[in-house]
């Protein structure tokens, strides 16, 4: 068991693609924890989606041996985490398992949105923060300019920050040597204290089963313990104990300070709770730790099975992805449109993208994902209220005094020459300017925001109004009564329950002509036409029509041809199934996708 | 004809795999070779057509069709040994149809009275478009003069003929194919094949395509061609009676309608397929060797180049009986249903399944069977997808 002082837990943090990946890859290789064979570009990037799209989700966290210039060996376990907004949850659970962190910098960026937003995580989590300027190695890179911001804009001292490029590996090593002198060692109440674990994070492994992710504060854990999940109360016995290297290696038993894996049987996904403590059952610790704030997601949407049949796979697809993301939650609900489904709650429009994804991929299933919305609070008549996460639950207007949407704070920094647009759009989104300042040569603009707003196509315009060069970082407000409307959309005359949304009244005849014109544009001819109408309390506001297929025959078939255009017809018969049908009318999944794209 | 008890006949089906060019649109069983020894193909094919009839006894012959490839590039020699061998294998009926599908080259028009000879009685032309900037760009080694003399030729040699025409070509408007198909019925034959342009996969034409070099005519004008080709045809008397050939009433390929009517036929020669089938609504589904030297080194060593045989039943039978049966405007009759699938119409297109498109106008059901109206006709594949 290594001892205390020679622990270092560390959480690597940065705004979105300043390279944190990359320079976990530098200290991995310097360490000796991966050969060549086995090393490749964000290797702690293991998930497909997350290689394909070049971006950090999981936190991921790996335990490197290094040997210090006094000739010791020091254990390091780093924990790499994700830089967009919508997996902060994935960070502030990896400090709490730290006691330091390092603030990577892009030396061409700057100090960004997620970079102030993490940094005053980490403080507020107390830990000790070891800023590191990276990417020296390009032209822009400008050392002095990062440091001043950094000063600046989170009040740490940067006058030594390193300056690396976690691309060529230059100055690396200092930042190894820096871990071990600059920050702090864990602390605890020893070894032979009882057992008191931290759960960070837990994962359905085919082989192994549930696996939990855990920070030992005191005692220890090895394998044949019985332990209990304090929260949860569930009592188990353990089958391994093991440490990420990054691969999974077992070992005898992790004591204080350490950051490993167990495995104990669990079946039930309920009994793993992220932020629980695990004790000895036996030997119970007093306290449990503080646990974690549970996320509050912000964005809600419906996703069903393309295929009923599907529906009891995709409960336990979605129980098993919830253990591997705390923020993310689900309850049943039922559509007329689209029958049985789950009402899923997000932290933003990527991280709904990317659970959909992964549900498709990693659990085979074909889906089907409503319109997003936020949560409403409705406000009645009667003097009740309650929170609106459907719109298609709306009560009829008739019954409603309020409805009250949620407001987020925007902070947003932008070179000055793209200020203007970034005015204009958030103008264009209802947005109230609260403050506008300069960081160096960059402008802040802090903005209210409804929120509903945002999770329509915000990042997007705000991305291409500033080639990319502003960043966004927003926190929830509260709530607002707002001017509100239910917008319906009726396909071949019947409400698509799934296309309904709240929108503010003044917008809403423009928002139901674009999303008209949207499905216009993605629903496929068909043998009959469709009429595409918007409606706002019954009364229509938007009308297209689809016009009906005019020429679709094969024009060759004879003999030689029958298996070749059977087999063409099975296909097309298969498609269907990822097609709903309103009356006469089909409408690929592509469709409600691109009405949620709005 | 087509929709009565009677059933749809035997047909006999032989692919001669060669031709002087790949056309860039083409996908059939089609190889250009330096040369080769017919004779030996001669004995070939005489040799699987003994085979098949070994799988197909007690059956009469009521159409012959030599397809390609080109195979008017055969001698009429290798034509008579294979009609000869027909007949020696088989009862052939009264009147029997012979047809030999004809490239309108000034070679193998010098060949027809040499095919009429040996026992063709009708011949169809591959004519494909009528101006020669068109046929430069199908590929065709053509000019409009050759089809024009290939055509007059035809007519003298043989009772019966048709042509083909490609249309729907890139490029070409709605009004230059009325104007091209105007000069088409002018001649008076008694048959047209009339086929839209269509993009196979693994042709050059595909290729082309997919890179955005070769583009069709959007889907309003293809529709606006077809549409013209149904009135202007149906004018001169020559009305669809499948999605794109049209005849004089009595004047329809029999051999065709085997297929359209999921009859029997029996397929020889490279990568020809034949049907057999059983009482109960099974069919058996043969193919040949595709590669000519492989089939024909099958028939060399075992008598016969057959590469598969699948029995087809139960769903998958109803698919294709579907598939082929609403291509002709006469339909499916009950009665062909019943023979092919060994079920009644009803259960095989649940009514319900049925009444949104029958009061969408696309399909029609009365008390002989079940047929597309012209509009249904030409959303087909929109119309299958809805029933299957
Ligand atoms: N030139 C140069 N490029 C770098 C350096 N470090 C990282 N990059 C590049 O920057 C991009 C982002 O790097 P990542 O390591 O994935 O960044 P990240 O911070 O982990 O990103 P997220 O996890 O998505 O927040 C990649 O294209 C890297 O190759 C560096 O020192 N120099
Ligand atoms: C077996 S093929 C060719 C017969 C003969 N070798 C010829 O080329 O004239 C029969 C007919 O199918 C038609 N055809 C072939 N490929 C086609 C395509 N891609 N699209 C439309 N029609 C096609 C042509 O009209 C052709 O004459
Ligand atoms: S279209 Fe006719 S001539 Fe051209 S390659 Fe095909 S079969 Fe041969
Ligand atoms: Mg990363």
């Amino acid at each position: 068991m290594t001892p205390l002082d020679h622990i270092r837990n560390i959480a690597i943090v940065a705004h979105i693609d300043h390279g944190k990946s990359t320079l976990a890859d530098r200290l991995i290789e310097l360490c000796g924890g991966l050969d060549a064979r086995e090393m490749r570009g964000q290797v702690l990037d293991a998930m497909d989606i997350e290689r394909e799209r070049g971006i950090t989700i999981k936190a991921q966290a790996v335990r490197l041996n290094f040997v210090a210039a006094n000739g010791e060996t020091y254990l390091i376990n780093l924990i790499d985490t994700p830089g967009h907004v919508d997996f902060t949850y994935e960070v502030s659970r990896s400090l709490r398992a730290c006691e330091g962190a390092i603030l990577v910098v892009d030396s061409t960026q700057g100090v960004e949105a997620q970079t102030v937003a993490n940094a005053y995580m980490a403080v507020e989590a107390d830990l000790d923060i070891l800023p590191v300027v990276n990417k020296i190695d390009l032209p822009a890179a400008d050392m002095k300019m990062a440091r001043d911001a950094i000063e600046e804009s989170i009040g740490i001292d940067a006058e030594d920050a390193i300056g690396v490029s976690a691309k060529t590996g230059q100055n690396v090593p200092l930042v190894l040597q820096a871990i071990v002198d600059k920050l702090p060692p864990p602390t605890s109440a020893g070894e032979d204290a009882p057992l008191k674990a931290l759960l960070v994070d837990s994962w359905y492994d085919p082989y192994l089963g549930v696996v939990i992710l855990m920070r030992v504060v005191d005692g220890r854990i090895r394998k044949g313990q019985k332990i209990r999940i304090m929260g949860t109360g569930a009592v188990r016995d353990i089958d391994r104990v093991g440490i990420l290297t990054p691969k999974a290696v077992l070992v005898d038993e992790l004591g204080p300070g350490e950051i490993g894996f167990f495995t104990a049987a669990i079946k039930d996904i309920a009994e793993c709770r992220v932020g629980d403590t695990i004790t000895d059952e036996r030997n119970r610790t007093a306290e449990a730790l503080l646990g974690f704030k549970p996320s509050v997601p912000v964005v809600f949407c419906g996703l069903y099975p393309t295929d009923a049949n599907d529906y009891n796979d995709l409960r336990d697809s979605l129980g098993k992805l919830r253990l591997n993301d705390a923020s993310f939650h689900f309850e049943p609900e039922s559509s007329v449109a689209l029958g049985l489904g789950f009402r899923c709650g997000f932290l933003g429009l990527l991280h709904l993208e990317i659970i959909q994804e992964r549900l498709e991929r990693e659990f085979d299933l074909d889906l089907l994902a409503t319109a997003p919305s936020v949560v409403y609070k409705i406000n009645k008549r009667d003097g009740t209220s309650f929170e609106l996460h459907n719109p298609a639950d709306m009560p009829d207007p008739t019954h409603i005094e309020s409805i009250e949407e949620p407001w987020i704070r925007a902070t947003i920094l932008v070179p000055d020459e793209y200020l203007g647009a970034v005015l204009q759009l958030c103008t264009d989104k209802r947005g109230e300017q609260v403050e506008l300042t300069y960081v160096g040569a960059r402008a802040m603009a802090v903005y209210r925001l409804p929120l509903a707003e945002v999770v329509f196509d915000f990042y997007d315009r705000l991305k291409s109004v500033t080639r990319g060069y502003a960043s966004f970082d927003y926190h929830l407000e509260g709530y607002t009564a707002g001017d509100l409307v239910k917008l319906d959309i009726l396909i071949n005359g019947e409400v698509v329950d799934g296309l309904s949304q709240v929108v503010e009244k003044s917008r809403a005849e423009l928002r139901g002509r674009a999303v008209c014109e949207k499905l216009k544009d993605v629903i496929p001819r068909q043998l009959f036409k469709i009429p595409i109408q918007a409606a706002i309390g019954g009364r229509i506001v938007a009308r297209e029509t689809i016009s009906a297929m005019r020429k679709d025959v094969l024009a060759k078939c004879y003999g030689g041809d029958i298996t070749r255009k059977k087999k063409l017809l099975e296909k097309q018969k298969k498609g269907k199934k990822r097609m709903r049908q309103f009356g006469n009318v089909e409408i690929p999944q592509e469709a409600f996708l691109a009405a949620l794209k709005l | 004809m087509n929709t009565t008890s009677a059933g749809p006949g035997f047909g006999v089906y032989v692919h001669w795999p060669f031709c002087q060019s790949k056309c860039p649109y083409c996908d059939f069983n089609s190889h250009v070779r330096e040369a080769i020894d017919e004779p030996r193909w001669r004995a070939g094919l005489v040799a699987e057509i003994g085979h098949m009839a070994g799988l197909a006894p007690g059956r009469t012959v009521t159409s012959i069709f030599f397809g390609g490839g080109t195979p008017s590039l055969m001698n009429p020699a290798t034509v008579g040994a294979a009609l000869d061998a027909i007949a020696a294998a088989w009862p052939v009926a009264d009147g029997v149809e012979v047809t030999l599908e004809a490239n309108p080259g000034s070679v193998e028009a010098g060949r027809f009275a040499g095919y009429r000879a040996a026992g063709v009685g009708r011949v169809s032309l591959g004519v494909q478009a009528l101006d020669d900037a068109a046929l430069k760009a199908l590929g065709r080694r053509h000019d409009r003069a050759e089809a024009l003399a290939a055509i007059a030729l035809a007519r003298r040699h043989f009772p019966r003929m048709s042509f083909d025409l490609i249309y729907a070509r890139p490029g070409q408007s709605p009004a230059a194919w009325e104007a091209e198909l105007a000069r088409v019925l002018a001649f008076g034959t008694d048959h047209l094949s009339l086929y839209q342009l269509t993009i196979e996969p693994g042709t050059a034409f595909h290729t082309l395509h997919r890179r955005g070099e070769l583009v069709l005519p959007v889907e309003d004008d293809q529709a606006a061609m077809y549409e013209a080709t149904q009135v202007m045809t149906q004018a001169a008397g020559l009305p669809a009676y499948e999605v794109s050939n049209h005849a004089r009433p009595g004047q329809e390929s029999r051999h065709n309608i085997v297929y359209w009517r999921s009859g029997e036929w029996v397929g020889v020669g490279p990568g020809a397929h034949g049907r057999l089938n059983e009482p109960g609504g099974t069919s058996i589904a043969r193919r040949q060797e595709r590669a000519p030297e492989t089939w024909l080194a099958g028939v060399e060593t075992q008598g016969h180049g057959t590469a598969q045989t699948e029995t087809v039943s139960g769903e998958d039978r109803v698919i294709e009986v579907l598939m082929m049966g609403l291509r002709l405007t006469s339909g499916l009759s009950e009665a062909d249903v019943q023979r092919a699938t060994g079920q009644p119409l009803d259960a095989i297109v649940p009514p319900a399944r049925l009444a949104p498109l029958v009061a969408g106008g696309l399909l029609v059901r009365d008390a002989t069977g079940l047929r597309a109206t012209a509009a249904g006709l030409q959303v087909l594949n929109g119309v299958l997808a809805r029933l299957l």
